[in-house]
């Protein structure tokens, strides 16, 4: 059993920028602004950073490839900078190679940026996704778009916990009402308006059953993190630090394609990252156990599993939290307490920091009129890909 | 014995009520009305996906390889150069080792192929060829042969074992005769003069050909139990009969009002028909119309009560129907007015033909592997085993989905994804026996998709690339209709 990277890496500055339709910015503009945050923040100089991980995703209408867009952005002197790509949890796999550069003892100190410029395709909804899957996808992948995949796991929860499309679609307006009463409150958030639950059930479908307020917000942003070993925190003034407790992160082997195994209506690897999260932060416990959560709601019913998958709820059950309040701003466990990818918005390559960054201005108390009371340990939980072939990133960080 | 060895049909599931035609183009035209409705090509169908189909139902329990050639027979091929039967054959999966070829550019290419192949496998140059008659012609707004033509394909397999119908003899008569045309440019057929086709061409060679037949074979019209032939005008079909002596039975209803007229795929349509009525001794005769014509005549055998049922055919390929209301989708599906696809659907990305050729049993015979090891059957084939408790390495064989079963376990519809028909449906499927992958759903609409509907596999359009020219093919999941 390895020993895992608990307690070994601080977070020493964050920033994100406003996400939303930056019109007026590139991904240049992004990476500056997202960057002269956490630097600030961190109240380092560009020439203590010795390596960074930069994370884009969409090379179409982003920046394009290799990590050169963001060294040249920044004028970075010199350092190795590797871009990562992961799908949506490319912000995550950034910091990943960050916090774990630094564990390993070859930095001390590093940068983690993500950024994506998804407003430049000239329609609604991420760029095609057929074409991200390979070539052979072209062949013998059905048109699928990431409502529709999602859409399908809704479908699948349904049959199996007996809900009418009347009951599962009112628990995931409940889901999504509150992201956006949380998104209110945020100043940086994409989508800053509340929504009942009346008006969410009447949208417009996106892809059955999946309404307009089910789906996320796609948008332009970037965020940061700076990091480095934990005994090294208090140097830069941090004497009670942001403490990465675990990074995992699971990967479809196929079954769940192609093995009838699966039933689709929870993430096979949103579980088993869960749960090798929870062992290497020793969480036993997590419904006790965590203070707040920044999951993957790219969709309501992606969010609404995976309070199961992450043993909050059980299974089948989430819907009755989710009645109860229990994921509310006020309540046991508040989850997207920045609006969530549903109103923070989700620009794919900084979605994982951006969801790092919440949970890090909470454990400092530093979230303003969204200020989660005394929380200790925050989860973020990072989801790429689709219900049937995907990849989930899951972060503790706690002080 | 030399004959037929199984049939197959089939009809797209869509109907045009021929009043919503004539609702929306008689102002140009009022003289174009026709009682009755017709069959319609969904946007994802063309001639190689309607043969397919009806290959499939003659195929149904017959091992492919016992097949050693593939005739397809269309006046609407999809592509001009690329052979459309060798399609068929890998959507069939039948062996490299055989004989393909188009039969084009005339509408009795289809009794042409059939007869072709009937000489083919009693010189003994194959055991078994499998026909495949299709076509989607497409009529110009505001014309007759919008209402008039329809979409439909019939299949034959044609042998020298296990005959349901022998044999007996044929006739054919070529001539040039101009009724309609189509130049290489053109996207519609034009017509001479009613008059002409109808006094000239139908009247002259239909009783030609037939006549010619029956006398080869030394045997009266009185001796047939069926006799088919196409005519484009009703009056004419029967006058035709009167004239050749026929009995009201000895005539089959030519779907003109419930199908409408298919092309190529006409008489062979009408053959299957009268199969699926027939008993061990009738004679049957089936000739086409078209640059001539060929009149061909069979006896069916005792054989034919075991086939009795068990195909879909013309029958239950009309009872499976879905109203199409609205002329403008009809039109839309066929090009003919082009239609808002949004950025999203005017991305493409290029089609790699040289990937197409390492996947082609994959993505047109829909053929998986399976583990030797533990049994898993897995779509798109794996090097690697997919179940979780075997993993085993390079242990597969091959496996074919296509004429398996499934249940559906979660879809949806989908407005986001550009379909020419909205919503997208896809999902995910579990077969009878194992194995499970994700498709496109179509036939049907989103409110009837249910978890744990039971579906099966239909050879579809995936795309249509007119930069670069290309159909791309492969499976959709469609209702099970019986």
């Amino acid at each position: 059993m390895p020993e895992g990277i608990k307690d070994k890496v601080a977070i020493i500055g964050m920033g994100c920028t406003k996400f939303g339709e930056r019109w007026d910015v590139g991904s240049e503009e992004l990476i500056v602004e997202a960057f002269q945050e956490a630097i600030e923040d961190a109240g380092i100089e560009k020439k203590d950073i010795n390596a960074a991980w930069f994370g884009s995703c969409m090379t179409v209408n982003n920046v394009g490839k290799s990590s050169l867009p963001l060294s040249m952005a920044l004028k970075l002197p010199y350092i190795p900078v590797s871009r990562v790509e992961n799908f949506c949890a490319t912000g995550t796999e950034a910091l990943r190679g960050a916090v774990y550069a630094v564990a390993s003892g070859a930095y001390d100190i590093c940068l983690a940026l993500g950024v994506e410029k998804l407003k430049d395709t000239g329609y609604g909804g991420l760029p095609d996704l057929p074409s991200a899957m390979g070539t052979k996808s072209k062949f013998i992948m059905p048109n699928v778009t990431a409502p529709g995949s999602f859409a399908m796991m809704a479908t699948a929860y349904f049959a199996k916990y007996g809900l009418s499309p009347e009951e599962g679609k009112r628990i995931l307006a409940m889901v999504s009402s509150k992201s956006h009463s949380n998104g209110v409150k945020n100043p940086k958030a994409h989508l800053r308006k509340a929504a009942s639950v009346e008006k969410i059930m009447k949208a417009p479908m996106i892809a059955y059953p999946l309404g307009l307020f089910d789906c996320c917000g796609v948008s332009d942003g970037a965020a940061a993190a700076i990091v480095c070993r934990a005994d090294m925190a208090k140097n830069f003034g941090k004497p009670e630090p942001v403490k990465i407790k675990a990074m995992q992160m699971a990967l479809s082997s196929g079954a769940e394609l192609m093995h009838s195994s699966w039933d689709g209506s929870y993430v096979r690897t949103g579980t088993k990252c869960g749960a090798k999260a929870y062992e290497e932060a020793g969480i036993k416990n997590p419904r006790e156990e965590i203070s707040m959560m920044e999951v993957h709601d790219c969709f309501s019913i992606t969010e609404l599993v995976t309070y199961e998958d992450l043993q909050i709820s059980e299974r089948g059950k989430a819907g009755n939290d989710v009645r109860d309040g229990f994921f509310n701003i006020d309540g046991k466990i508040p989850c997207q307490p920045d609006g969530g990818l549903k109103c923070f918005g989700h620009p794919i390559g900084a979605s994982g920091l951006r969801m790092m960054y919440e949970m890090y201005l909470q454990l400092q108390g530093r979230a303003g009129e969204r200020q989660i009371k005394d929380p200790s340990i925050g989860l973020t939980h990072n989801m790429g890909g689709f219900p049937n072939q995907n990849l989930v990133s899951i972060s503790i960080a706690g002080l | 014995m030399t004959g037929i060895v199984s049939y197959g049909a089939y009809i797209p599931r869509y109907r045009i009520d021929r009043k919503v035609i004539y609702k929306a183009m008689s102002w140009l035209n009022p003289a174009t009305f026709m009682p009755g409705e017709k069959a319609v090509a969904n946007y994802d169908e063309d001639s190689i996906t309607m043969a397919v189909a009806a290959g499939m139902d003659c195929l149904k329990d017959i091992d492919p390889n016992i097949i050693d050639g593939t005739f397809f027979a269309s006046t609407t091929f999809p592509y001009r150069e690329r052979q459309n039967a060798q399609i068929l054959s890998d959507a069939f999966n039948m062996g490299s080792d055989i004989r393909t070829a188009d039969f084009a550019d005339s509408l009795k290419s289809g009794t042409t192929a059939v007869l072709s192949a009937l000489d083919t496998v009693k010189a003994g140059s194959a055991r078994n060829i499998i026909v495949c008659a299709s076509d989607l012609r497409i009529g110009k707004p505001g014309s007759i042969q919008e209402e008039f033509f329809g979409d439909g394909a019939a299949s034959l397999l044609l042998g020298n074992d296990n005959i349901i119908a022998k044999v007996l003899g044929s006739h054919s008569v070529s001539y040039d005769f101009i009724d309609h045309w189509r130049a290489d440019t053109d996207m519609y057929d034009r017509q001479w003069e009613d008059r002409f086709i109808r006094d000239v061409g139908y009247k002259q060679f239909i009783p030609e050909v037939i006549s010619g037949a029956l006398n080869k074979c030394n045997l009266q019209i009185k001796d047939m139990a069926k006799v088919i032939y196409p005519c484009l005008y009703a009056a004419d079909f029967k006058g035709i009969a009167g004239k050749l002596g026929l009995e009201e039975t000895q005539l089959i209803d030519p779907m003109i009002n419930n199908v409408g007229f298919t092309g190529t795929s006409n008489s062979l349509m009408l053959l299957v028909a009268a199969l699926e009525d027939a008993k061990p001794g009738d004679k049957i005769l089936v000739a086409s119309f078209g640059t001539g014509s060929d009149a061909i005549i069979f006896e069916v055998t005792d054989e034919i009560e075991k086939i009795k049922g068990s195909r879909r055919g013309i029958k239950k390929n009309l009872e499976a129907k879905r109203a199409l209301d609205s002329y403008q989708k009809m039109i839309a599906f066929r090009g003919i007015i082009p239609v808002e696809k949004g950025i999203r659907g005017e991305e493409m990305p290029f089609t790699p033909f040289s990937e197409l050729w390492r996947l082609r049993d994959q993505v047109h015979g829909l053929v998986g592997s399976k583990c030797t090891k533990c049994g898993t059957p897995q779509f798109p084939a794996q090097t690697v085993c997919v179940n979780p408790d075997c993993g085993a390495i390079g242990q597969m064989g091959k496996y074919r989905f296509s004429n398996k079963k499934g249940t559906l376990f979660m879809y949806t519809g989908d407005n986001l994804a550009f379909s020419p028909s909205p919503p997208e449906m896809y999902g995910m499927v579990d077969f009878e026996g194992g194995g499970r992958y994700q498709f496109n759903i179509t036939d049907t609409d989103v409110d009837a998709l249910s978890v744990g509907m039971p579906v099966e596999m239909s050879f579809r359009r995936k795309y249509v690339d007119t930069t670069f020219g290309v159909y791309g093919y492969f499976w959709k999941a469609v209702p099970v209709i019986e």
